[in-house]
């Protein structure tokens, strides 16, 4: 997958080691706007998800012989091909696309913890083997692969799903490699070899806990990227497919009907407040770890 | 480390020394090896999945016909086992043949000769457009941190990387093409219009070339909104960049010096910080450049422009297994190449990492 020059940027700042900040400093994150913002937007969206059928006026799989109504006092958002409630399916398409960009993210962390825990635990030619591996997939246009995987699997939102976690890996892979090299040479972890733990101890108890908020941040930044993705895959046809209620299907809709503004625009917005929330949540995070921009910040 | 044998000195410090030309050699040794890499990958991963490019390419009557199927595998050698067809394909590929397109049923190499200028030209406005607005608006960000204009500006960029390529591409289609009237349409050309003769493959500099400054006028003018939109996306990124970085620097003691002698705050920022910063914010733009020929997939979709993202999705769709390593591995060169470049310069002008392997 190619980094986003973004990516590159997060995951040496999160591979460099903080010092431990203060209570204060931890409590300030939640002050910044952006992240009352963002926090405040995914608070709506996830609301909507669970509460969908409260929240949304009409059945957003119930069809009529009218269609294309433009938005109006009974359909905010106007209707589809189908004659479909334009925001109503929106509000369903939030309990597609939110829990499977987070299901995404939490596989790839899993793959990546696992492959980068192990190369950088264990060292040597493992490591190097691995790495090796990982550079490929860093190297590799992430989204041709991922179009082909889920080209090859079918057009399914769940094979989407393992298509882009194929190519998200590596980021946590390099990121958990990283950190884990960093704290094994650290004095308290030779110390703790010496009183005699065993290594799986080491590895969980003694690294664990400096891996799990680097990886952490990687992930809340991730979840707007994959949301991307997985909407994008679905714009080409390639996940999520009729008659679902998928943003990116949806805009796809919208492509084939452009002259209807409002069929495509309306979840477009959707993608968008949620990617963007998700980035301010990930982006003040980054900020309170990264210890070049915070010094930048103090002086 | 034993010493080895067959290597002469000369050959030795060619591939171990510190100067700058083992350096180069290491990092092209490295980059084949990747690409290698790349299309084994690319092997791998589709042939683990299920999925049957026979069917993908040939119509559903002739699928049910068992002689044109084994005709079918035949032809592009899916008979073979697998390992024999990766070796096979890796043998060719070291003689620059790249295989035939299930889908096109074209060579491959042909193929990306014809698609790629079409997305490198939209790929090279974009970075260039989004490279001077960034860097600018990046300055004026760090300039006025945490005030209104940089508050402004960190909002916009942020929407900027946030927004569904997809969706931008479509809604700046709707406004520009069909309420304005102001662009022209889908397309590289009015429908119909002889292209320009093929040197670049781009149409903007054939046409010029080609001395033709009407089919010129016309190509800019259907190249600029898709490489607008495609702006957008390298231009959040650059801005943030941009930002991080001169603030950075602004940090630094010298920078202090140069304004405490009485320097004119544009002198400082001109001289001391731009200029520094100028390297990194490059190399960004490298590397942006490079996803952005992948990220140009959801456009070119959009605007049915015929290039690399188009061809990419119907190799994809196809299970056309050449299509896709072709397509891959250029993208791949060019970030390779982006990286190497980058990391050349920052040793010509860095003097303290001269020495670094």
């Amino acid at each position: 997958m190619i980094l986003s020059p973004n990516t590159r940027k997060t995951l040496k700042a999160l591979e460099t080691p903080t010092e431990k900040k203060g209570k204060g400093s931890t409590n300030s994150i939640w002050r910044q706007p952006l992240a009352i913002v963002g926090l405040t937007i995914i608070g709506v969206w996830v609301f909507v998800a669970v509460f969908a059928p409260w929240v949304a006026p009409y059945d957003p799989y119930s069809q009529e012989f009218d269609k294309f109504i433009p938005p109006s006092a009974e359909h905010w958002m106007g209707t589809d091909e189908l004659n479909r409630d334009i925001l109503s399916r929106v509000i369903y398409g939030a309990r597609i696309s939110l829990p499977y960009s987070i299901l995404l993210v939490v596989l790839s962390t899993i793959i990546g913890t696992i492959v980068g825990g192990v190369s950088g635990f264990f060292g040597g030619r493992v490591d190097a083997t691995l790495m090796r591996i990982t550079d490929m997939f860093f190297a590799f246009p992430g989204i041709i692969l991922a179009m082909a995987v889920a080209a090859a699997l079918g057009p399914e939102i769940r094979n989407a799903v393992i298509a882009i976690t194929i190519v998200a890996w590596p980021v946590y892979a390099r990121l958990v490699r990283g950190l884990i090299l960093n704290s094994k040479s650290s004095d308290y972890v030779t110390a703790s070899s010496l009183l005699g733990s065993s290594s799986i101890r080491t590895l969980f108890v003694d690294l664990r806990p400096n891996i799990s908020g680097p990886v952490f941040v990687l992930m809340a930044l991730e979840v707007g990227t994959a949301l991307l993705l997985l909407s994008g895959l679905s714009f080409l046809g390639l996940g999520a497919t009729p008659p679902s209620a998928e943003w990116g299907a949806m805009v796809s809709m919208g492509a084939v009907n452009f002259d209807r503004w409002w069929v495509g625009l309306f979840p477009g917005i959707a993608i968008l407040t949620a990617v963007l929330a998700f980035n301010f949540i990930g982006d003040t995070l980054r900020d309170a770890l990264d210890p070049r921009t915070a010094k930048a910040l103090r002086d | 480390m034993k010493p080895v044998p067959v290597l002469t000195p000369v050959t030795k410090t060619l591939f171990t020394g510190t100067g700058l030309t083992p350096f180069i050699i290491r990092r092209l040794l490295t980059a084949v090896v990747l690409i290698l890499g790349i299309t084994f990958i690319a092997f791998s991963v589709t042939q683990l999945v299920p999925g049957d490019p026979v069917a993908a390419n040939l119509g559903q009557s002739a699928y049910s016909d068992p002689d044109i199927v084994a005709a079918f595998k035949a032809e592009y050698g899916l008979d073979q086992p697998v390992h024999i067809q990766y070796i096979t394909y890796v043998g060719n590929l070291l003689q620059g043949n790249l295989g035939i397109s299930l889908s096109s049923k074209r060579p491959v190499a042909e193929d990306l000769r014809e698609f790629f200028p079409a997305t490198l030209e939209i790929a090279l406005v974009a970075v260039f457009v989004a490279l001077v607005l960034g860097v600018i608006l990046g300055t004026i960000s760090a300039m006025t941190r945490d005030r209104l204009p940089d508050q402004i500006i960190r909002v916009f960029s942020l929407t900027g990387v946030s927004m569904p390529v997809f969706w931008t591409a479509l809604t700046a289609f709707y406004i520009f093409f069909f309420v304005l009237g102001w662009a022209p349409g889908t397309g590289r050309l009015e429908p119909g219009a002889e292209p320009p003769p093929q040197v670049t493959g781009m149409y903007t500099v054939d046409a010029l070339l080609d001395g033709d400054f009407a089919t010129a006028s016309q190509a800019v003018s259907y190249l600029l909104l898709p490489a607008l939109v495609l702006a957008v996306f390298a231009l959040g990124v650059i801005t943030r960049f941009t930002r991080a970085s001169v603030l950075e620097i602004l940090g630094n003691d010298y920078v202090r010096t140069a304004r405490s002698k009485g320097l004119p705050e544009r002198v400082v920022i001109r001289r001391h910080v731009l200029r520094p910063a100028l390297l990194a914010i490059i190399t960004i733009a490298g590397v942006a450049f490079a996803s952005l020929l992948a990220g140009s997939v959801l456009i070119e979709n959009v605007f049915s422009w015929p290039g690399l993202g188009q061809y990419a999705y119907k190799s994809a769709v196809g299970l056309d297994l050449p299509g896709i390593m072709g397509v891959s591995m250029i993208v791949a060169t060019v970030f390779i190449f982006m990286n190497l470049l980058v990391d050349v310069l920052y040793r010509v002008i860095d003097p303290q990492m001269k020495d670094s392997k």
